[in-house]
């Protein structure tokens, strides 16, 4: 199962890498001269593409998080690999349920 | 020991710790002198100060790895290491290798380091027999030099004391037992390479290594057991996509 | 003294890897739970007021620096772990540099935008 993990949070790394610097672009250019809702909705409400993009982000941080937790709950907090698992295993739940909630309301869904 | 003859011999502070388990620190003097290495130091204080004084040592010139010890706070040959390039404010702290049960002073029980050598896949098969000819094995192919390059381990234990994983995760094998499975798996002569990869990335292997580089930093030989742990990495993601 | 092993840049690179990813962890539940304020766009909207405030931004601007330094150390671990090494011993470590400087790069866009 390690091994799996592992290979899971170097996939979902890679994957992530060209979404984050689109993130950050998309942060950088949309925070300028101030932020409100209307500015952010009008843009991302209905839009499909902003929907896509925003989910698989949320499914792949929800991967690749929780793996790194879990080696710092059984590295740093002694935690044995049974236990970090399920904490891990909630943290990526929650992240998932959060986000998913994130990317309706924003996109317009809910 | 007799010092009020040496009032005008410089002295070198030596705390060293002593007992079993948890231990205490025990400070000794000994003379200053422009050349001499921990080694010197410890043996002149089991000699003339403190026989009860427990270390090992056996070559002292730098090619067995026994003697190797934390001197303030690094793990390190002492045979290797001048005090003057060590000392701090005319003290060298000496304590036992990190990671290793204590026996007693600056003796530590290497058992388990040696079990999770086994554990990697350390186990060379061969494929000839006595009435084969000699392999051949060409030092200038690729996989020759990379077996080459992590090779010259002689099992002193230092990259293991250096290593932060190793203290935090008791089931991890360890940047020499990794290294070692490297040169294994690189070693055309070896019957079952697959065997090492295996074994290699089972369990706290290879996976767990977080390049933190202390290892490669440490190591009395310039080895990398960084660069073996990325190759045994590289080597199991590949073969999972062959199908492996 | 006992730290001193590992005073050495690769073993920063794993602490800033490792202390940026977990703060990250940490901070996108709240992150998504803003967000998802956006169902009740009132609420949205006093929550980006309040996010105008200065300490507000200079969190903005750790996160920004956070995200990009947590992906640049780790494009590296993906360097060292999938691409062959030049020498066994060249553990990328003028990545580390690199990814720092470009990481404090984007924070300065970041700030550029919002002063």
């Amino acid at each position: 199962m390690e091994a799996r993990l592992f290979a899971l949070q170097r996939l979902t790394a890679m994957v992530m890498a060209p979404f984050v610097l689109v993130h950050v672009g998309l942060v950088i250019y949309a925070v300028r001269g101030g932020l409100t809702a209307g500015e952010i909705l009008s843009r991302t409400e209905g839009n499909w593409l902003w929907i896509v993009f925003y989910g698989l982000f949320v499914l792949s941080v929800s991967v690749h998080v929780p793996i790194g937790l879990r080696n710092i709950l059984i590295e740093w907090l002694k935690l044995g690999r049974a236990a970090a698992s399920v904490i891990g295993l909630m943290f990526g739940a929650a992240l998932l349920v959060l986000g998913i909630r994130a990317v309706a309301a924003v996109g317009g869904l809910a | 020991m007799d010092t009020t003859h040496c009032t005008n011999q410089r002295q070198l502070t030596v705390r060293i710790s002593r007992g079993t388990e948890e231990g205490k620190f025990s400070t000794y003097l000994v003379p200053w002198r422009d050349n001499q290495t921990v080694l010197d130091v410890v043996t002149e204080v089991q000699r003339t100060q403190e026989p009860g004084l427990s270390y090992r040592y056996a070559c002292r010139v730098g090619v067995c790895g026994s003697c190797a010890m934390t001197v303030n706070g690094k793990p390190r040959w002492t045979c290797r290491t001048h005090v003057s390039r060590v000392e701090e404010a005319g003290v060298i702290v000496i304590e036992p290798l990190r990671n290793m049960p204590r026996i007693k002073d600056l003796v530590v029980d290497m058992r388990e380091f040696f079990q999770k050598w086994a554990r990697a896949g350390n186990t060379f098969v061969g494929t000839a027999t006595r009435n084969d000819p000699p392999a051949l094995v060409s030092p200038q192919s690729k996989q020759r030099k990379l077996a080459d390059a992590a090779i010259e381990c002689i099992n002193c234990g230092v990259c293991y004391a250096a290593c932060d994983v190793v203290s935090w995760d008791k089931d991890y094998l360890g940047p020499a037992a990794l290294n070692r499975a490297w040169t294994l798996y690189n070693d055309e002569r070896h019957a079952d390479p697959k065997d090492v990869l295996h074994k290699a990335t089972s369990g706290s292997g290879c996976n767990s290594c977080h390049t933190q580089g202390s290892c490669m930093k440490h190591c009395p030989v310039s080895l990398s057991p960084t660069g073996s742990i990325a190759g045994l990495k590289r080597s199991a993601i590949f073969s999972l996509l062959k199908g492996g | 003294m006992r730290k001193s092993a590992r005073n050495h840049q690769a073993y920063w690179a794993f602490l800033g890897h490792r202390l940026s990813g977990l703060a990250l962890a940490l901070f996108l539940p709240v992150h998504f739970y803003v967000l998802a304020m956006a169902l009740d766009q009132a609420r949205l909207d006093a929550f980006l007021k309040l996010a105008e405030l200065p300490w507000m931004k200079a969190g903005e601007w750790g996160l920004v620096l956070l995200l990009t330094l947590h992906m640049f150390f780790g494009l590296r671990l993906l360097a060292l772990e999938l691409l062959p090494w030049r020498t066994p011993r060249d553990a990328r470590v003028a990545w580390i540099g690199w990814g720092f400087a470009i990481s404090m790069a984007t924070g300065l866009a970041f700030i550029a935008g919002v002063i």
